[in-house]
């Protein structure tokens, strides 16, 4: 990122609005600041239009904290509840259309390796589960076989929450939702497994109730990404609004699933990748 | 990479020395790139166009490209250019016929995000039942994309629109997609003259940091989008926003007008607009016109022929025009629907001098003879 982009004109100073100042001031751009600074500088979301309690909004502010360097980080997501949040982030973001999000950024990030070349420029998709494992499956996976040197984000909030409560892959089993009257007749798919098989070098799962992890599992992703192959994290983030539980709710449910097992927080790291973190690793616990 | 000098595009287009080379439209398709200065190509097979994408892939190898793959489906190939355009770059593929339909989506995307994307559209019927022939009702569906579209008479046209398509298509004010149709196999598949300008020429880059849009790169200003979006609220400047967002985009369209003016030398051709009667056509349907319209000059008919190069943006006031003296307008099609009769119709005054047809589609080529009875009935 050129040092002027985020900079205000002289004499316009007075205009800007306070959020935009402040993230002149106080922005996580060119610093080292992470999920435990949370509090202390201007995040890169402003004020989520998401519902009370969203788990994904949590997860997404979570994300955004975790980017190892978003002065050169360029988001592409996909339609959905996330879409609406994504106006509001300070990185440029693309939405184009609903499902495609991994072919956009497949052209996107070889485009940015031919202009920079010698500058790092993270591509990363996030978008929803219904954008992931249903509408735009063969895009993800295509971009994987392809082995794109970019990581995709699933905010796994296991329905299609915008369009009011659809059943999706990822619901689980036997879940009644819109367009599932009789419950889900099939299980939850398995999109981590699928990526490893697909190519990706690194995968994991978690939720926003462990937010060092979290953060550690993204900065892992995108740093994977950019050296060794495609990356894939699953964010475990369920609705409070579909699934009818209160705002208060959420990380609750997500320790509950934990505990019947429905859902796990897990990694899987290729050999290669695994080099590759232990010397990067190694490297910073020596710093 | 293969060095080659940037030239301006007037010295590309109309000054450099052209040399005579016998090919096929799919080889104009590989000679106009070579001279594009394209970044980053993707390409995906289907019949007539593969042999283009192919030989751009060949061209590639050789190093007049910087990047080039296959995708995995022309919607995603269509999203994948879009990626790169919006990083900054400049972008090229192809498709044709079921292809096109299969990507359809991303075409008012394309225009909406603005992306100055050249694509050849490389025609055929749609299915069902299953066609790979020549046919060109895929336009029909394309003229309200939003995306600015030439259509090529020959191999040469294909080569000449593709290069002045990047150059338009960049043009600040301009900044928006287009398509260079050609009929399949018909162009695609045939061989004749093309005059070329030397290959070691080429077109200047693409300047992201002129476009006017921000290129995704965070490069670029504004990083911040917006405080309190627009997008999807129920309200009316939500409503306002995006009215006047497309209304942009018509409006660009009709910026392009003096580049194509300038460039294509015209939106249309017209051979002896005196006559009473007119023959208007686009794409290879001229050809076959052209040797009615010869014929008939020959027998005595007062006959003329109007080819239009341009149908985003539409010679309106041309059209208009050279109805107004004319007795009767052919529309000869090489589709089911007379998508072209529809524009003409919409175009001019008086609405009963245009009579549709002859049409012929699912692969079936227009014998100029066809052409011929219709001049003959309508002089009579």
């Amino acid at each position: 990122m050129s040092e002027s982009l985020f900079r205000i004109s002289p004499g316009f100073e007075e205009v800007m609005p306070v959020e935009y100042r402040e993230l002149v001031t106080n922005g996580p751009c060119g610093r080292e600041v992470g999920v435990s600074d949370l509090g202390t500088f201007k995040e890169l979301i402003e004020e989520h239009p998401l519902c009370a309690g969203c788990n994904m909004g949590l997860a997404l502010r979570l994300i955004l904290a975790s980017l190892p360097k978003p002065e050169d980080t360029v988001i592409v997501g996909s339609t959905g509840c996330s879409s609406l949040a994504f106006t509001q982030v300070a990185v440029h973001n693309i939405h184009s259309l609903f499902g495609n999000q991994n072919a956009v950024a497949s052209g996107l990030k070889r485009a940015l390796r031919l202009r920079f070349p010698d500058k790092v420029k993270d591509v990363v998709v996030i978008a929803g589960d219904g954008a992931t494992v249903d509408i735009g499956l063969d895009m993800v996976m295509q971009s994987w076989f392809r082995r794109e040197r970019i990581t995709t984000i699933m905010l796994d909030n296991e329905v299609y929450a915008n369009t009011g409560g659809q059943e999706s892959g990822m619901s689980p089993q036997g879940t009644v939702l819109n367009m599932a009257p009789l419950g889900k007749r099939f299980p939850k798919v398995a999109l981590p497994e699928i990526a490893r098989e697909a190519g990706c070098a690194y995968v994991a799962t978690i939720s926003p109730a462990q937010p060092k992890r979290l953060e550690r599992m993204v900065r892992r992703a995108i740093l994977t990404a950019r050296e060794v192959g495609p990356t894939y994290v699953q964010i475990f983030c369920p609705c409070p609004t579909n699934f009818k539980f209160r705002p208060n709710e959420g990380l609750q449910k997500i320790k509950q699933r934990q505990k019947e097992g429905t859902f796990q927080v897990r990694e899987y790291v290729s050999p290669e990748a695994q080099a590759f973190l232990a010397e990067l690793e190694g490297a910073d616990h020596e710093k | 990479m293969v060095n080659q000098r940037v030239v301006t595009p007037e010295h590309l287009f109309f000054e450099a020395q052209r040399e005579k080379q016998f090919i096929t439209g799919s080889e104009a398709v590989r000679e106009a790139i070579r001279r594009a200065n394209v970044d980053l190509a993707v390409s995906y097979p289907i019949t007539p166009q593969s042999e283009s994408m192919h030989l751009v892939g060949d061209i590639y190898a050789e190093g007049y490209l910087k990047e080039y793959f296959r995708g995995e489906s022309e919607l995603a190939v269509m999203a994948e250019v879009a990626g790169a355009s919006m990083g900054g770059v400049r972008v090229f593929t192809a498709t044709g016929g079921p292809g096109t339909l299969r990507a359809f989506e991303m075409f008012p995307a394309w225009a909406g995000a603005r992306l100055p994307i050249v694509c050849a559209f490389l025609t055929r019927g749609v299915n069902s039942p299953l066609s790979i022939q020549p046919d060109t009702i895929e336009m029909a569906f394309m003229l309200d994309t939003g995306i600015l579209m030439f259509h090529a008479e020959s191999a040469q046209d294909l080569y000449d629109m593709i290069l002045k398509a990047f150059v338009i298509a960049e043009r600040p004010d301009v900044h928006l997609p287009v398509g260079v149709f050609a009929d399949g196999f018909f162009v695609t598949h045939t061989r004749e003259q093309v005059a070329v300008a030397p290959a070691d020429l080429k077109l200047p880059p693409y300047d992201p940091y002129a476009a006017p849009v921000p290129a995704m790169d965070m490069e670029s200003a504004p990083v911040r989008q917006m405080r309190d979006p627009f997008v999807m609220k129920s309200n009316f400047i939500s409503y306002a926003a995006h009215a006047s967002w497309q209304q942009e985009i018509l409006a660009a369209q009709e910026r392009a007008r003096k580049y194509v003016h300038r460039y294509l030398e015209g939106l249309v051709e017209v051979e002896h607009p005196e006559a009473a009667v007119l023959v208007m056509a686009s794409g290879t349907m001229v050809s076959q016109s052209r040797e009615a319209v010869a014929v008939a000059r020959q027998q005595g008919l007062d006959i003329g022929l109007v080819k239009i190069k341009s149908l985003r943006p539409f010679p309106r006031e041309e059209i208009k025009t050279l109805a107004r003296q004319a007795r009767t307008i052919i529309v000869p099609e090489y589709n089911r629907v007379g998508w072209l009769c529809r524009e003409i119709k919409a175009a001019v005054e008086d609405t009963t001098k245009v009579v549709g047809g002859p049409r012929v589609f699912g692969g079936m080529t227009m014998p100029p003879e066809v052409v011929l009875d219709q001049i003959r009935r309508c002089c009579a």
